[in-house]
């Protein structure tokens, strides 16, 4: 896969992005996460923790070192954003027994980063229970100021929603390269977060699962780079 | 002649040639004597030879050319065995097992064998094993084998991790193993020699026959044939038979009126020549080294084929179908001439051809004398071959071949360390066969050749790796894949793993092939805002490569294929997307020359003919002329010297390097080279490497730099290039991710296959690459990482051949700064830019490019002086120069 490189575009002020949903002011991170400055909260989606280990416990020995990558990266943007509340939209763990499997330095690495603020797990089709042990509140799905943050985005043409689960990624097509990396999903009124487990894999954005969502046009696509997140044009995106 | 045994004790000090075999004494019973007789045959040496030497219960290496009953030789033993003496069964029946590389080959030989067999009454049970052969038919053979097995190393891996691999292999007496010298050095020679430790521990004594071609040191492959009992102290080999090398063949060299190209591998100039020779004969094969080349000297034949003479095409690309069509008309003997590549260097039957034709120059010595013993399977004919160089420096490398061949000078197998991915695949299937202990597995795998020098340590890291992941994070060790047992051996932890190994078992992972895709032609830089691209046209697929090729270019570089000059724009999935650069400098070498680098010793011969202008005389004129002209205008590399041109041309200054260690080694010189001179301020631009010698071109005035001393030639060839400079440039090499993928998945990290949906080769990569960028950070010194590392530094990157090269130019390193490029330096500047071409506008195009270069290279027959050095005493070595190279040229 080509990187992204500087001569291609400009990184200079790519590495977060302005974002407008059903009429709320927002950042976009390179990193995959979401800032909310009028609320000071930070989201997150699909973080994954203990894939590696999930694999694991099935005979394929993926390097264990996932979910201190992933713990990792999500500290950096929290020291980045330091807010007082973070959200998780939920597949936060690859399963229900991954609380049991993380090792104690992982597990004092997330208590550190939810010391001094509100941490809230939302509920995923790979986490429907959470252990109480990781800490934070656990919710289905939470609504701040007229907006819905869920794991699952809702079928149809809704608004005010902010969701993960599709893990979206744009395959992007200019002057010949091919790029395929996560993304932000989007058209004014909703949002799809990219995962950001550092395992996670992606799904194409023009994959049938978002026609739903989105129609047939009106997409915008935010696209991570290595430095920087990208406004690509929707003709620019090709699919698998 | 007859066949010599030279039979093996305990260590090579112990080996004696022995008596030559006592053909008397040696009778074959009835049902062979009188079926030799009926057609009128006699059983060869060797092939009694082999007899006595199954009877004694020796394992044995046969060398035998193509054509002198091999296989035969081979089964014999087996059959009368069989016949003589129907054992009491103890395990299943299986007495004889043939493995060869090939599907086709078991499948070949299995139609071969029966016949006689029929024809002599015999009533051996034979089959055949591959992939191919349905999952109740190998449920089967499992239960009720035949008595001879015909198959592959990923079979017999597969079948020795059934628990009932006792019982199947029991009565096993004899391994036949064929085209030994091609199976041997690779990781399925790896994957095997572990199967053959673990045959050898099912069934103690058993005789292992290797069937081979002419080698230069057999020793390597006497050591695999037989179990290294003891392979700290010495080094176990097998016998030797070496078959009569037959009637010496019959090599020319086409030399013709017409002067031979600077450069390229079309040998277009030649083709009517070759037709005129295809006619003179009844069957005709054409070699070439790449299946460009067999294409296009397939067209170019056909373009001229005015008597319309049957002529087919045959290479690895072509679909299966058309392939066996090919083959099927070539034994009935319905074609005049088949254009092959390397497909055809094993095995297969090809009926009656009368001359071989090599395009190109056979890299190799035993590769060529492989090629021409596909030349009248009678032995006591000679075979009729005719070399056909390419280019100037083909026409060296083809003599230095015909020398080779006259001195019966092979090439050496490359002995190698077993593979540790291998041996990773191999302890899970023997975990899933039954509990090993660890001490006697690592006994056993020991004394397979290529892991004999294998280390406890490392040992016990694979077995961990294989149980946990061998991760420094000891995170795993509850889903442990193997765990102990009581009495201190492991076991598998769960039978599904058993289903796992099968899924992934096997050494070969698919080579990607990238689709060459034309787009539309790039719309300038304006590109600075995203969201504002100009979308390109999808255009046509001009054709595959390996991904090997694609991953050595950045967007930008240009290089040559179906006779264009293309940039590379960027890769998607499976395509690499280019677009048309009319006129640009291919900065990097063309996808050429064929995958086999010039062989060590050919390239030796090829630098002593160069030093010694006594022999210049046998050249064609055009060649020695272009020698003598490279004399004047500076100096030829010397035997064993190193020759370093500087010049500059146009607005670049040049650098070419003449060390003849083959293309692969000269790429990653080039790799290393461009870095230095990056950091040293020289700009260099990019460089161009062949079989012979690499060129690297930039801005800076290198010629001016090495004389004021700025910059040391000495320095910069230094040998600790290969530390941290490799380094540095492997970590952010696209190359590393694709060896590490490979290792991945043979060592079994990540599953080849899932039920239902087979991972194609690109998607295999993306998820390699995450798991690769998190082991290199977290895990450094991961167990894959080194094997990683291991089967770089041995394949694409040749490093072996380079540290060698350094240490011989060490304080040999001869520098000509010259005003202007060099006759010797022209053919590899015009690599730059050639390749085999495909229409001929384009070619014409080339020519005159090339001509141009030429013409500058020879201008006149005055040579300009340089201001380097002794002004009168290189005036008196040119006057010398001018003197000798006089010489050839009057011929």
């Amino acid at each position: 896969m080509l990187e992204l490189k500087p001569e291609r575009l400009d990184v200079g002020e790519f590495s977060q992005q302005p974002i407008s949903i059903s009429g709320r002011s927002f950042v976009a991170d390179v990193s995959g996460a979401l800032y909310w400055p009028a609320e000071d909260i930070l989201v997150v989606a699909d973080l994954h923790l203990e894939k590696g280990s999930a694999y694991a416990s099935r005979g394929v020995m993926l390097p264990p070192y996932d979910t201190a990558a992933t713990l990792e990266r999500l500290a950096a943007t929290i020291d980045a954003y330091p807010a007082a509340t973070v959200v998780c939209l939920g597949d936060s763990f690859h399963d229900c027994a991954a609380a049991e499997r993380m090792s104690l330095a992982d597990r004092e690495t997330l208590a550190i980063l939810q010391e001094d603020r509100h941490w809230i797990w939302l509920n995923g089709n790979h986490d429907p229970v959470i252990a109480e042990c990781m800490g934070g509140v656990t919710l289905h799905e939470i609504t701040v100021s007229g907006l819905a943050f869920r794991h699952e985005p809702t079928q149809g043409p809704v608004t005010h929603e902010i969701a993960g689960h599709l893990h979206p990624a744009a395959r992007v097509s200019f002057h010949g390269h091919v790029i395929r990396r996560p993304c932000f999903v989007g058209n004014g009124m909703r949002l799809v977060l990219p995962a950001f487990g550092t395992y996670a894999g992606g799904l194409n954005v023009l994959d049938d699962a978002f026609t739903p969502l989105f129609g047939h046009d009106g997409l915008s696509v935010l696209v991570l780079g290595q430095e920087g997140l990208y406004p690509i044009a929707s003709r620019l995106l090709k699919e698998d | 002649m007859s066949g010599v045994i030279a039979k093996a004790g305990e260590g090579p000090k112990a080996r004696r040639p022995a008596a030559r075999a006592e053909n008397a004494a040696i009778t074959l019973p009835a049902p062979f004597s009188d079926w030799f007789a009926r057609r009128g045959w006699k059983p060869r040496q060797h092939q009694l030879a082999l007899v006595e030497q199954s009877r004694a219960r020796r394992s044995t290496l046969l060398i035998a050319p193509t054509g002198a009953g091999k296989t035969l030789a081979g089964f014999l033993p087996s059959l009368i065995a069989l016949t003589e003496s129907p054992r009491p069964k103890q395990g299943a029946g299986l007495r004889t097992l043939y493995i060869s590389p090939l599907k086709a080959l078991a499948e070949d030989i299995s139609r071969n064998l029966v016949a006689p067999v029929s024809e002599m009454g015999l009533g051996i049970s034979i089959e055949t094993r591959t992939g191919d052969t349905s999952v109740a038919r190998r449920a089967r053979q499992r239960v009720k084998p035949p008595q001879i097995l015909l198959t592959t190393p990923e079979q017999v891996a597969l079948m020795l991790s059934g628990s009932d691999a006792g019982y199947v292999f029991a009565d096993l007496d004899t391994i036949i193993l064929d085209e030994l010298h091609a199976l041997a050095p690779s990781k399925r020679g790896d994957l095997l020699s572990l199967g053959l430790a673990r045959l050898n521990t099912f069934a103690p004594g058993l005789v292992t026959l290797g069937l081979s071609a002419t080698v230069a040191r057999p020793s390597e492959l006497l050591s695999y044939l037989v179990p290294q009992r003891a392979p700290e102290l010495v080094c176990a080999m097998a016998d030797l038979v070496v078959a009569p090398p037959g009637a010496e063949p019959e090599i020319d060299i086409l030399e013709i009126e017409e002067p031979v190209p600077w450069s390229g591998h079309s040998a277009r100039y030649a083709m009517h020549e070759i037709y005129r020779a295809i006619a003179a004969h009844k069957t005709t094969l054409v070699f070439v080294n790449t299946r460009m080349q067999a294409e296009l000297v397939f067209q170019e034949l056909w373009r001229i084929n005015d008597k319309s003479l049957p002529i087919a095409l045959h290479h690895g690309s072509l679909d299966k179908a058309r392939r066996l069509k090919v083959e099927a008309a070539m034994a009935e003997g319905r074609l005049r001439a088949v254009v092959a590549t390397s497909t055809l260097d094993l095995g297969i039957d090809w009926g009656d051809v009368d001359l071989v034709v090599n395009v190109g120059a056979p890299k190799g010595a035993s590769r060529l004398a492989q090629r021409i013993g596909r030349a009248n399977h009678r032995l006591d004919e000679p075979s009729a071959a005719l070399l056909v160089p390419a280019n100037r420096f083909e026409v060296l490398e083809c003599r230095a071949a015909l020398e080779a061949a006259k001195a019966g000078e092979q090439d050496a197998v490359i002995s190698r360390a077993g593979a540790l991915d291998v041996l990773a695949q191999h302890v899970l299937g023997m975990a899933c066969h039954g509990p090993f202990a660890p001490d006697a597995l690592f006994d056993e795998v020991r004394s397979a050749a290529p892991y004999a020098g294998l280390t406890r340590d490392r040992f016990d890291r694979v077995v961990d790796f294989v149980a946990t992941g061998g991760y420094a994070l000891r995170s795993y060790e509850r889903f442990a894949r193997l765990r102990p047992t009581d009495d201190g051996r492991l076991r598998l932890a769960h039978p599904s793993l058993i289903r796992q190994y099968r899924m992934n078992a096997g050494t070969i992972v698919e080579a990607p092939m990238i689709k060459i895709r034309l787009v539309g032609q790039r719309r300038g830089r304006s590109l600075r805002k995203p969201g504002s691209p100009q979308p390109l046209m999808g255009g046509r697929v001009l054709g595959e490569v390996e991904e090997y090729f694609i991953e050595q270019l950045a967007p930008g570089n240009t290089f040559v294929f179906a006779g264009e000059i293309l940039r590379f724009e960027g890769l998607s999935e499976t395509e690499a997307y280019v677009t048309r650069a009319p006129g640009a400098d291919a900065m990097i070498p063309s996808y050429a020359g064929g995958k086999f680098p010039l062989s060590t010793h050919l390239a030796k011969r090829v630098r002593a003919m160069l030093a010694d202008r006594s022999r210049w005389a046998d050249l064609p004129t055009p060649v020695a002329q272009w020698l003598g002209l490279q004399f004047e205008h500076s100096e030829l590399p010397g035997a064993d010297d190193v020759l370093i041109e500087t010049f500059p041309r146009r607005s670049r200054h040049f650098m070419v390097a003449y060390p003849f260690e083959g293309r692969l080694a000269h790429q990653t010189l080039g790799m290393l080279l461009t870095r230095r001179l990056e950091r040293e301020g020289a700009q260099p631009l990019g460089f161009v490497a062949n079989d012979y010698g690499l060129a690297i071109w930039g801005l800076g005035d290198l010629s001016a730099r090495f004389a004021n001393g700025s910059l040391s030639l000495a320095r910069l060839f230094e040998e600790d290039m290969l530390g941290d400079d490799l380094e540095a440039w492997l970590a952010e090499s696209s190359l590393m991710r694709r060896t590490f993928r490979n290792v991945a998945v043979i060592s079994g990290l990540i599953e080849r296959k899932h039920p239902g949906r087979e991972k194609s080769g690109r998607q295999v990569t993306m998820s390699t690459d995450l798991i690769y960028n998190v082991l290199r950070r977290h895990d450094p010194g991961h167990i894959l990482l080194e094997a990683a590392w291991e089967d770089a530094a041995t394949g694409l990157l040749d490093i072996a051949r380079l540290g060698q090269f350094l240490t011989r130019a060490r304080g040999r390193i001869r520098h000509q700064a010259l005003d202007r490029v060099s006759p010797l330096a022209v053919p590899i500047l015009l690599e730059i830019g050639v390749e085999p071409v495909g229409r001929l506008t384009r070619e014409d195009l080339l020519r005159e490019a090339a001509e141009e270069l030429i013409a500058e290279a020879m201008q006149g027959g005055v040579v300009h002086e340089t201001t380097i050095g002794d002004r009168d005493a290189r005036e008196k070595h040119h006057a010398n120069a001018r003197a000798q190279a006089r010489t050839p040229r009057r011929r």
